[in-house]
C-alpha cells in the first residue's frame, strides 16, 4: 500500500489544487507506507538525498516545468518579433537560436559567412544585436537559455550588457548558457580552438556566474547532440557526466570547491534520441538514475556539502534524429510520448523538435504544435499532478537500478583511464558514434527496428512538405541587412577605445586571468564577435580534427 | 586493366559550416562495406580545399552533405570551380535535407543526383555503382 503525502506543501511553497474524476483531492505524492531503509537508501522523498524522485519536494505542484521552444532566425528584429509571439502563446521561458558564423566567431561581413547569416539562427555580430532581440523583453522576469558554446563567453558578455542597459542587476538575471565544448567535439561540431584552451573558457564562465551571476547557468552539460550523434541510452548519461567531472577537475584545480561552483552547472538531457530502440519505462528510469548517480558522485567523491550541488538539474530535449519524414504529422506523436517521459522522469524543462524539424526551420503552426503538447500533458493528462507517480512501480524501479548500473560502468571505465578528454582528443569516441549510428541506420534499412510510416505501415501520402508547402521562408535580404548594422556599429564606435580594449584582451589570453571581464570590456566597446574571435584564436590556436570515421 | 578490377574512389565532403555530421558518416561507412575507397574530409571544407582535395585523390565521386539549408550557393561556387579546374568526369552528388523544388536547378548546375531526407543507404551506394566513372 502507498500513503499520500503533503510532503511539506504548506510550509515549503503554496502547491497548485488538483482533483481526481470523483472529487478526492489528488496527494502531492505517494510514499510507501513503512519506508524501509532501502526505501531511503535509492530513493528517498522527492527533495531528498539521492534525489531520485526529483530535487524539488513538490515538483510540478509547485511550479509547471518551463515550456521552451528554441527559437531564433534572421536579425535582431525578426528574432525578437517571434519571441514576442512565443511569449504571447503561453511560454514562460525563451530558447534562443544564434546563427552558424555566431556560433563560429564569424562576423556576417565575413566571406565563409556569406551563405548562412540568419539562417538557422539569429546573427548576432555585436552587442547592440543582443540589446535589440530583447527590446521591450524584461531580462529580469524571461529566463533565457542560450544555444552557443565556442563564442559563449562573447555572447554572454553582449547578453550581460544588454541586461545592464536595462536596469537589470546581474544577479536577477536567469538562464542558462550551453557552453559545453566538449560535446562539440564528440557530436555538435561548432568548435573553434583546441580542447584544452576550450575548457579554461567554460571554466572561466562557471567561476565568474557563480560569483556574480548565480542563476545564470554557466554550462549546460548536453546529451542531446551526444545522443543524435549515435550514442546508446546508458552512453547518453555517462558520456556527459565524464564531461562535466572534466569539467570540474578544471575548476578545483584553480582551488575551488565543488561547493562553490556546481550549483550554476546543469544539464540537458535527452529523450527520445541515440540509437537502439526507444523504451518509454527505460527513458524515464535513465533520467531517474541520473539524478541518483549524480548525488552520489558529488556526496561521495567531492564532498559536497551543499543540497544544490547534488541536485541534477536538467533540462530534455532531442533534435529530431526518431522524427520522420515520412508522414511527418506522425511526429507529434513520437513528441507526446517524449515529452511524458520528460515530465515523469522528473525534468524543469522540455523542448522537442518539431514535427517539420526534418524539413527546415519549424513553421509558426509546428512550433506553437510543439508548445501545445506540452501544455496539453501539463493541464490535461493529470501526470503532473503527482510527483514522480510511477516509484515504487516493479518495471520502472528495476529498469531505474539496471541503466544506474549501465551508466556508472561507463563512467568508471573511463575515469580509471583518466577522464574522456583524452578519448574526444584522439577521435575515440566519434569513431564509437559514428560506428553505432551505422549499425542503427542498418537495422532500420533492414525492418530489424521499426519505424512507423517509415519501415512498415507505410502509404504513398504525397510528400507536400519535400515540395516545401507550409514551410519556413529563408529571406534572402538577411545578409544586407546585417551587414548593414555591422557596419553602423562599426561606424558609430570610439576607434580607439576599441583598438585598447582589443589589445587588453589579448594580454589576457596569454595571462591565466578569468577572461569574461576582458570580454565584457571589448563588448562595450563596441567590438564584434569575429574581432574577439580573432584575437583568441592567435592566442589559442585553431582545432584539427582527428580522423572521426 | 579492367574495369570492375578498380575500386571506386569517392571524397565525402562537409562544406560550409554545417557541422551535422552523423548522415556523412554513415554513408562513409556503407560505401566502405560496399567495397569503395573513401576519403572524409571533416567539417567545414571550403568548396577550394575540396576541388583540391578531389584533384590530389584522384577521386571518381565527390559526395556533398549539407543539412544547413546552404546548399545552392555552395553547388554552384563548387560547380564552377570544378569546371575551372576541367574535373568534368566526377560525379558530384548531393545528400542532406534538400527540398524538392530546389532538385531541378541543382541538377542544370551539374549535380548528378541529389538524395534527401527519404533516400536510403542502398541506393546511394547503388546510384555510385552504376555512375561512377
Amino acid at each position: 500500500m502507498a500513503k499520500p503525502k503533503d510532503n511539506g506543501a504548506k510550509k515549503e511553497r503554496p502547491v497548485r489544487e488538483a482533483a481526481y474524476n470523483s472529487g478526492k483531492p489528488v496527494p502531492v505524492v505517494y510514499e510507501p507506507d513503512a519506508p524501509d531503509a532501502v526505501y531511503q537508501e535509492k530513493l528517498g522523498a522527492p527533495g531528498e538525498y539521492p534525489y531520485t524522485r526529483g530535487i524539488y519536494p513538490t515538483m510540478y505542484r509547485g511550479s509547471l516545468w518551463t515550456m521552451r521552444q528554441y527559437a531564433g532566425f534572421s536579425t535582431s528584429a525578426d528574432t525578437n518579433a517571434r519571441f514576442n509571439f512565443l511569449l504571447g502563446n503561453g511560454q514562460t521561458g525563451l530558447s534562443m537560436a544564434y546563427d552558424l558564423p555566431t556560433q563560429l566567431g564569424l562576423d556576417s561581413d565575413d566571406e565563409a559567412a556569406q551563405d548562412d547569416v540568419g539562417r538557422l539562427g539569429v546573427a548576432v555580430d555585436t552587442a547592440q544585436d543582443m540589446a535589440d532581440v530583447f527590446e521591450g523583453i524584461p531580462l529580469d522576469r524571461v529566463s533565457v537559455s542560450h544555444t552557443i558554446n565556442s563564442t559563449a563567453a562573447i555572447i554572454q558578455a553582449f547578453w550581460l550588457i544588454a541586461a545592464e542597459r536595462q536596469g537589470v542587476a546581474l544577479e536577477k538575471l536567469r538562464g542558462t548558457f550551453q557552453n559545453d565544448m566538449l560535446k562539440e567535439y564528440i557530436g555538435r561540431g561548432t568548435w573553434i580552438f583546441p580542447p584544452r584552451p576550450s575548457m579554461r573558457l567554460v571554466a572561466d564562465i562557471i567561476e565568474y556566474n557563480a560569483k556574480h551571476c548565480p542563476r545564470v547557468n554557466a554550462v549546460s552539460v548536453s546529451a542531446t547532440h551526444i545522443a543524435e550523434t549515435g550514442a546508446t541510452l546508458a552512453q547518453d548519461v555517462a558520456f556527459p557526466i565524464l564531461n562535466a567531472l572534466a569539467y570540474i577537475r578544471e575548476l578545483t584545480a584553480r582551488g575551488l570547491h565543488v561547493d562553490d561552483f556546481v550549483p550554476t552547472m546543469s544539464f540537458h538531457l535527452s529523450v527520445g534520441g541515440g540509437v537502439g530502440p526507444f523504451n518509454l519505462l527505460e527513458s524515464i528510469g535513465k533520467l531517474r538514475a541520473a539524478r541518483r548517480i549524480w548525488a552520489r558522485t558529488m556526496k561521495e567523491k567531492y564532498g559536497a556539502k551543499n543540497p544544490k550541488t547534488m541536485q541534477l538539474k536538467f533540462s530534455t530535449g532531442n533534435c529530431g534524429s526518431r522524427m520522420a519524414a515520412r508522414e511527418p504529422l506522425n511526429n507529434i506523436v513520437r513528441q507526446t510520448l517524449f515529452t511524458l517521459v520528460a515530465v515523469l522522469g522528473g525534468t524543469r524543462s522540455v523542448n522537442m523538435a518539431c514535427f517539420d524539424e526534418a524539413f527546415e526551420i519549424p513553421s509558426d503552426e509546428s512550433i506553437r504544435t510543439a508548445l501545445r503538447i506540452q501544455q496539453v500533458i501539463a493541464h490535461e493528462s493529470g501526470v503532473a499532478d503527482t510527483v514522480d507517480p510511477l516509484a515504487g512501480g516493479y518495471a520502472v524501479e528495476a529498469v531505474t537500478d539496471q541503466v544506474e548500473a549501465e551508466i556508472q560502468a561507463i563512467v568508471d571505465d573511463y575515469e580509471s583511464r583518466g577522464g574522456i578528454v583524452s578519448f574526444i582528443e584522439s577521435g575515440e569516441i566519434q569513431r564509437l558514434l559514428a560506428r553505432q549510428a551505422y549499425e542503427h541506420q542498418r537495422k532500420i534499412a533492414q525492418g530489424e527496428q521499426v519505424w512507423v510510416g517509415v519501415n512498415k505501415f507505410t502509404s504513398e501520402e504525397e510528400d507536400r512538405m519535400s515540395a516545401g508547402e507550409g514551410l519556413y521562408e529563408a529571406d534572402d535580404s538577411v545578409l544586407e541587412k546585417q551587414k548593414e548594422r555591422l557596419a553602423r556599429v562599426k561606424a558609430a564606435r570610439d576607434a580607439g577605445e576599441a583598438a585598447a580594449q582589443l589589445e587588453k584582451l589579448a594580454r589576457a589570453c596569454e595571462s591565466s586571468e578569468n577572461l569574461v571581464p576582458y570580454l565584457m570590456d571589448a563588448a562595450r566597446a563596441g567590438l564584434t564577435v569575429g574581432e574577439m574571435t580573432g584575437v583568441m584564436r592567435s592566442a589559442f590556436g585553431a582545432y584539427v580534427e582527428p580522423s572521426v570515421v | 586493366m579492367v574495369a570492375q578490377d578498380k575500386r571506386i574512389r569517392v571524397l565525402m565532403a562537409k562544406p560550409g559550416l554545417d557541422g551535422h555530421d552523423r548522415g556523412v558518416k554513415v554513408i562513409i561507412h556503407a560505401l566502405r562495406d560496399a567495397g569503395m575507397e573513401v576519403i572524409y574530409s571533416g567539417l567545414r571544407q571550403t568548396v577550394e580545399q575540396i576541388v583540391s582535395v578531389a584533384i590530389q585523390e584522384n577521386v571518381d565521386v565527390i559526395g556533398l552533405s549539407i543539412l544547413s539549408g546552404s546548399y545552392m550557393g555552395i553547388a554552384r561556387r563548387l560547380m564552377a570551380r570544378i569546371a575551372e579546374e576541367g574535373l568534368d568526369d566526377c560525379l558530384v552528388i548531393l545528400g542532406g535535407n534538400i527540398l524538392e523544388r530546389d532538385v531541378v536547378q541543382l541538377k542544370s548546375l551539374g549535380v548528378a543526383e541529389v538524395f534527401n531526407h527519404h533516400a536510403e543507404m542502398a541506393e546511394v551506394v547503388s546510384y555510385i555503382r552504376n555512375n561512377a566513372a
